[in-house]
């Protein structure tokens, strides 16, 4: 026995390449869910390191609110197109249109919550038994009681109390038909984790995440993107600015940040000195104390 | 900066949450938001001193009831150290997450009310952090402001967990500190209350501990999956994927392939676009060998012929973690690794009580959190170390056929 320490950055990388190999063994089906955020970047970055001189064996999903930010569009075709992944896109749109789910009305509307139909939707379509996801534990209070496999019903439902036991590295991705599991193989990385990554690995992200001028609606004291997609009301104000985004969501439910920093450096540092939490710009999250935990147990990634 | 996996344990009301929030608070690391909330949940409640607990109970229920239900995990870190905090349950019925927490960890944090003493909780934790060989124990004996701070409670409380562990084969590195999480007593900052204790903070034994050793001479990689490439720049490419569980590989050196005992000779380990002249514990990689032999996921790379590791007989530790009740001949999956294999459970030789490890106990059944000494067979060979030798190459889990559950997890002797 000897004890050897090492860098724990390179300990998260070996164990999330370990998780998503055992993903592609495990399932016959499995797609990684892509936003075109800096985690399921990293996610595709991992998955690239896994099997190359392999080419990823999966496809990526997204799942288009149709109220993405276009530079993170952009910046999804063109890494899709580098990494010569198959990438399948389902739009909300259709599931409004198709009146599965109604489009939320009023100021603070968005299309968050719907994407969960959607996405239950394309599981089946195409009959995806596992589905890769960026979703880290430090993020939120209930993500933090997530399995790194998680078994999902029928109805993509989640029950926190009948998880299963997950022991040393041994990952069970025994499931019967129609069911499928979440699997999250950066569990246990943390924001400043993926940030000091994406620095020591080169990773490109939209430029969204860097301070850029743009024109923002000013409410309640936070900052949204201006887009035809926000149903403005009287009180907002709209300014025109130097800010960057910390989390990419829909453009409806997403704050900016007022922030000159324009380096990865600058913004770790930033980060660290406001002591606030990333999912603090998430407005969907603040609809209520348990909001993410119900939206989940929905099926909800 | 290198990681530290804590797993903390306690009984209900035990304060065990307060005192993970106390933590992060006075190492100065809960966010805004977090503060928000605890203030704003403190004044709700009409409590007289910050409630930190609503940090870690994460889930509806778990705020409904105030009790931890599921493991919660939690990431600080300080500039030295990056910590993993695996915040199980306390009471009986979820000792499994208590199993399941401390099988990531490499520290037990164990709380003791000062006003109570050790309970049975309190034995049953201490018996997992043996089972799992965590090699350091930290007992926190909590809630000193109610008893007046005094040093014979403490002593007395030591004396009986000194006892506790002189009963064990296995022996961890104990350390016992008088805290009080509410108050923030020797948790980050010294007490003034207790100038009688001359030990450190639980900041200070946290930051000091070595990570547990891992076993770096046993050469052991589970073949996750054979990769094959083959275009312009990898013409017929073939490679086998995993993560080295224990000792080290370089190129040159001869490996034996189980279960089929072929031999053959690294000539390639790879990381993404690096090749590597060696590995070790822990990485992930891609190996390539000089011949074209028989392997496929769920084989086995050892560096030497080692007859032992293949076995269909296995004797070991099992801690049920199952509603539904384990009889002797009950079939199941056995997964070690990636290798998953048929077993049966061919004899319960015992039931374990925590309380008192030498009274093992008949049984004809096996039922929710019993820990049982017990017999298996497999329908093929596993490639099983003595968890004593090796942690991660020496623990199993069982799967139920039917509901695909994880119902069991085993330590081979």
């Amino acid at each position: 026995m000897t004890h050897y320490i090492q860098s724990h950055l390179k300990t998260l990388e070996d164990e999330s390449i370990y998780i998503i190999r055992e993903v592609v063994a495990q399932f016959q089906k499995p797609v990684l869910l892509f936003s075109g955020g800096k985690d399921s970047i990293t996610l595709a970055r991992l998955a690239q390191k896994a099997f190359y001189p392999s080419k990823i064996p999966f496809p990526f999903l997204h799942i288009d609110t149709g109220h993405n930010f276009p530079e993170t569009i952009e910046f999804r075709d063109q890494l899709v197109k580098e990494l010569g992944v198959e990438l399948i896109v389902r739009y909300v749109q259709d599931s409004i249109d198709q009146k599965k789910v109604q489009e939320e009305t009023g100021k603070h509307a968005s299309r968050n919550a719907l994407q969960t139909v959607t996405l239950l939707d394309a599981i089946e379509e195409f009959g995806f038994d596992a589905c890769m996801g960026g979703a880290r534990r430090d993020e939120e209070k209930s993500r933090a009681k997530e399995r790194i496999f998680s078994v999902r019903d029928d109805f993509g439902q989640w029950d926190a109390k009948k998880q299963r036991p997950e022991l040393f590295n041994i990952l069970n991705g025994k499931i019967h038909f129609g069911e499928n599991v979440r699997a999250f193989p950066i569990s246990n990385w943390t924001e400043e984790d993926v940030w000091s990554y994406i620095a020591q690995e080169g990773i490109g992200l939209p430029s969204i995440y860097f301070a850029h001028q743009r024109k923002l609606v000013k409410r309640d004291g936070a900052y949204l993107a201006h887009s035809e997609y926000l149903n403005l009301v009287d009180s907002d104000e709209i300014v025109d600015t130097v800010v960057r985004f910390r989390t990419v969501g829909d453009m409806t439910c997403t704050a900016a940040f007022l922030s000159e920093a324009s380096t990865i450096p600058d913004i770790m540092y930033e980060n660290k000195a406001s002591k606030s939490s990333e999912r603090g710009a998430r407005i969907d999250d603040k609809r209520s104390e348990a909001a993410l935990e119900q939206r989940k147990k929905g099926g909800y990634f | 900066m290198d990681l530290l996996r804590i797993n903390t344990a306690g009984s209900v009301d035990d304060g065990k949450s307060t005192l993970i929030g106390r933590f992060l608070n006075d190492s100065n690391a809960l966010t805004k938001e977090q503060i928000e909330l605890i203030e704003r949940k403190t004044k709700e409640k009409g409590l007289e001193d910050l409630d930190f607990s609503v940090i870690t109970d994460g889930l509806i229920a778990e705020r409904e009831q105030g009790i931890t239900i599921d493991v919660a995990h939690i990431y600080f870190s300080s500039t030295e150290r990056k910590f993993i905090i695996a915040d199980s349950p306390g009471h009986i019925e979820y000792t499994r997450n208590m199993v399941t927490g401390a099988s990531n960890s490499e520290v037990s944090i164990i709380l003791i009310d000062a006003r109570k003493g050790l309970l049975e909780q309190t034995y049953r934790h201490y018996f997992i952090s043996c089972l799992l060989r965590l090699e350091n124990v930290i007992f926190c004996i909590n809630k000193m402001d109610l008893a007046d701070y005094s040093e014979d409670v403490f002593l007395s409380i030591a004396s009986d967990i000194n006892k506790m562990a002189a009963q064990f084969e296995y022996k961890p590195v104990i350390h016992i500190l008088p805290i009080s999480s509410l108050k923030g007593d020797n948790v980050v900052e010294t007490s003034k209350y207790t100038g009688w204790y001359t030990g450190k903070t639980l900041s200070e034994v946290l930051h000091e501990i070595i990570p547990n050793g891992i076993n770096t001479d046993d050469f052991r990689l589970d073949v996750q999956q054979v990769l094959h490439v083959q275009n312009t720049e990898f013409t017929d490419y073939r490679a086998y994927a995993g993560r080295i569980i224990s000792g080290g590989i370089a190129v040159g050196d001869s490996v034996t392939v189980l279960p089929s005992g072929q031999k053959s000779e690294v000539t390639e380990i790879r990381k993404f676009t690096d090749t590597l002249s060696e590995a070790n514990t822990g990485e992930s990689i891609q190996l390539r060998l000089k011949d074209e032999i028989d392997i496929s996921r769920g084989s086995m790379l050892v560096k030497s012929t080692d007859e032992k590791l293949l076995n269909k007989d296995i004797a070991a530790t099992l801690v049920w973690m199952d509603e539904k009740q384990a009889t002797a001949s009950g079939k199941y999956l056995l997964q070690a690794g990636t290798r998953t294999v048929a077993c049966k459970l061919q004899q319960i030789e015992g039931v374990i009580p925590p309380e008192n490890p030498s009274a093992i106990a008949e049984a004809s059944n096996l039922k929710l959190n019993d820990i049982a000494k017990v017999q298996l067979r497999t329908s093929n060979p596993v490639f099983l170390d003595s968890f004593s030798q090796n942690r991660l190459n020496g623990s199993f889990i069982l799967i139920d056929t039917q509901s695909n559950n994880t119902v069991a997890v085993g330590f081979a002797d």
